[in-house]
């Protein structure tokens, strides 16, 4: 591990002499990391987050990243708040996270209810921060990712964990241009955005209002040579006529299972391109990645000494590293690791001769495209339609998003004889409504069957199955 | 129905749950699938509703892997699936 692991993101670039030439390009503005050094988004009051735990909402990911980079050493943690996090979510993030402070990029218009009272607007401007800057010292990152009732866990990282993975000896070469469908403010997208900054390169950032098409165009207009994205994200890309604007030297996939097909796929389209697919998550970190073209990973990989030691229990892989995170802001989750400091990554795998094979997550998790879904949250909303008794949601297995959610629905009484079709048809409309006026849209069920009977375990809960 | 007139039906379904009818192009042969207003979760949900309704899914059961790019190769897909 590179003996600087541990210092901010600002002293980590500072000490590079190429940031003139370096960029970070966003889809309606760029900027140099030199420009990014010298410059400020928080135009003197930077001074007032010192040590304190800010909470960043930004609506645009470029703001966020600016500020990102600026926050890192000066906070005592920050929280950074997803695109999509639902606003009901909001209290209990400040709460968990012991928010004192919002950085955010327009003003949150809540009525002061959230009860913090530093707000900070930050918009980037290229002169100079008045005031020393007031360094804290390590600042914890605090990333969000799904639970199990539909409120986000929160996971502690650092600067050492969440960079643990990256291999100084790798992807040095100065026209390394960094480009990613991820946001960066989720944990695959952090990984490529940091993996740019620890390098000599530079890196496109993705755009959630803009067309694939455009996006392409761009990562082929900025030279992107290591593009990052979920096997989804890539079928879509080869579903695209502008596909053959990229021409990468590095593909990686992350987030989901990737399956042999959109692995050959990919090699076949992009001839030039080495093709990776790694498993890492909010909770265990970057793991490890497969780099010989072939779906799952080598059993040799299990019970061997390393940097990340991986282990099998119940069917599940669990993985020790210094990279997991630290534990979980806020009480009330459990711990993350076993007494051995192994965290379950919840991935079912299956050997097969001399390799294991991802089969899906546990307790019927859905992982959509990389988006992960808790089957109770979805059961939850299906069970408020009046004619419902029980329902059980579950992962549908699909060559376009990996996974899909499907409900199957048992019914309170049998529907009316004379027009039990369109009695039933007329339910799984009014169930999709409801789903759809209280759930993100790749939570509503893709399809729904109605079925006799549910199999119940023999604790007495919804037997789960994980594909 | 032909298959390429249950393709067309579930766009049109699924555009209209997700309250996107209105913006669908007209769906033609040369259409780019990224350019029809379906997103992936829109084109993996209309994959699932065809395999329920034509019996067939050609992404899981061809040996070859085949990325679709515009609404007549996706069509065209299925015909040759279900042939």
């Amino acid at each position: 591990m590179p003996p600087d692991n541990s210092t901010s993101i600002r002293r980590k670039i500072g000490n590079a002499s190429d940031c003139p030439r370096r960029f970070l390009w966003g889809s309606t503005a760029s900027v140099s990391l030199g420009d990014l050094l010298r410059g400020t988004s928080f135009g003197g009051r930077l001074r007032e987050l010192s040590g304190r735990s800010a909470l960043l909402a930004c609506r645009d990911q470029f703001a966020a990243a600016l500020a990102l980079v600026e926050l890192d050493g000066v906070v005592g943690r920050v929280i950074i708040c997803p695109p999509d996090l639902p606003s009901e979510h909001l209290s209990t993030v400040i709460a968990k996270g012991g928010v004192d402070a919002i950085v955010s990029d327009h003003g949150l218009n809540d009525d002061g209810h959230l009860g913090v009272a530093l707000r900070t607007v930050c918009s980037f401007a290229n002169a100079p921060e008045k005031g020393e800057r007031l360094e804290h010292g390590s600042t914890e990152w605090v990333l969000l990712t799904s639970g199990t009732t539909g409120a986000p866990k929160m996971l502690i990282h650092n600067l050492r964990s969440l960079t643990g993975a990256i291999d100084s000896s790798l992807n040095q070469e100065a026209d390394v241009v960094w480009g990613t469908f991820y946001d960066i403010r989720r944990f695959g997208g952090l990984q490529i955005f940091l993996r740019a900054l620890w390098g000599h390169g530079s890196f496109v950032l993705s755009s959630a209002d803009e067309p694939l098409g455009d996006h392409l165009l761009r990562l082929g207009a900025h030279g992107a040579t290591h593009i990052s994205g979920t096997p989804s994200h890539w079928r879509r890309v080869l579903m695209s006529p502008q596909a053959r604007a990229l021409t990468p030297r590095y593909i990686r996939l992350s987030g989901e299972i990737a399956d042999q097909a959109i692995l050959n796929a990919l090699r076949s389209f992009y001839p030039q391109a080495g093709v990776s697919h790694a498993f890492a998550s909010t909770e265990a970190g970057v793991a490890f990645a497969v780099n010989d073209g072939l779906e799952g990973f080598p059993a040799s990989m299990v019970g061997a000494p390393g940097e990340v030691e991986m282990k099998i229990e119940n069917g599940s892989l669990r993985i020790r590293s210094a990279r997991t995170a630290l534990g979980y802001a806020g009480a009330g989750n459990g711990t993350l690791t076993d007494k051995e400091g192994f965290v379950d990554t919840g991935d079912m795998v299956e050997r097969r001769g001399d390799r294991y094979y991802f089969l899906g997550r546990r307790n019927g998790v859905v992982n959509i495209g990389g988006l992960k879904v808790y089957p109770e949250e979805v059961e939850a909303v299906i069970n408020r339609h009046p004619a419902v008794r029980m329902s059980v949601v579950w992962p549908r297995r699909n060559a376009i998003t990996g996974s899909l959610v499907a409900a199957d629905v048992v019914l309170k009484g049998a529907p009316d004889p004379s027009r039990a079709s369109s009695q039933i048809a007329d339910w799984k409309r009014e169930i999709l409504q409801i789903c759809r006026e209280s759930l993100a849209a790749h939570k509503v069920p893709a399809t729904i069957r109605c079925v006799p009977a549910l199999e119940i375990a023999a604790a007495g809960k919804l037997a789960r199955h994980h594909a | 129905m032909s298959i390429k007139a249950a393709v067309i039906s579930q766009i049109q379904q699924i555009a209209e749950e997700m309250g996107t009818r209105k913006d669908l192009p007209p769906l033609t042969d040369d259409l780019p699938l990224t350019d029809s207003g379906l997103d992936s979760l829109a084109i993996a949900i209309l994959v699932a509703r065809l395999e329920d309704t034509l019996g067939v899914d050609p992404f899981t059961e061809s040996s070859e892997s085949f990325y679709p790019v515009n609404l007549g190769d996706f069509i065209r897909f299925y015909e040759n699936a279900a042939r």
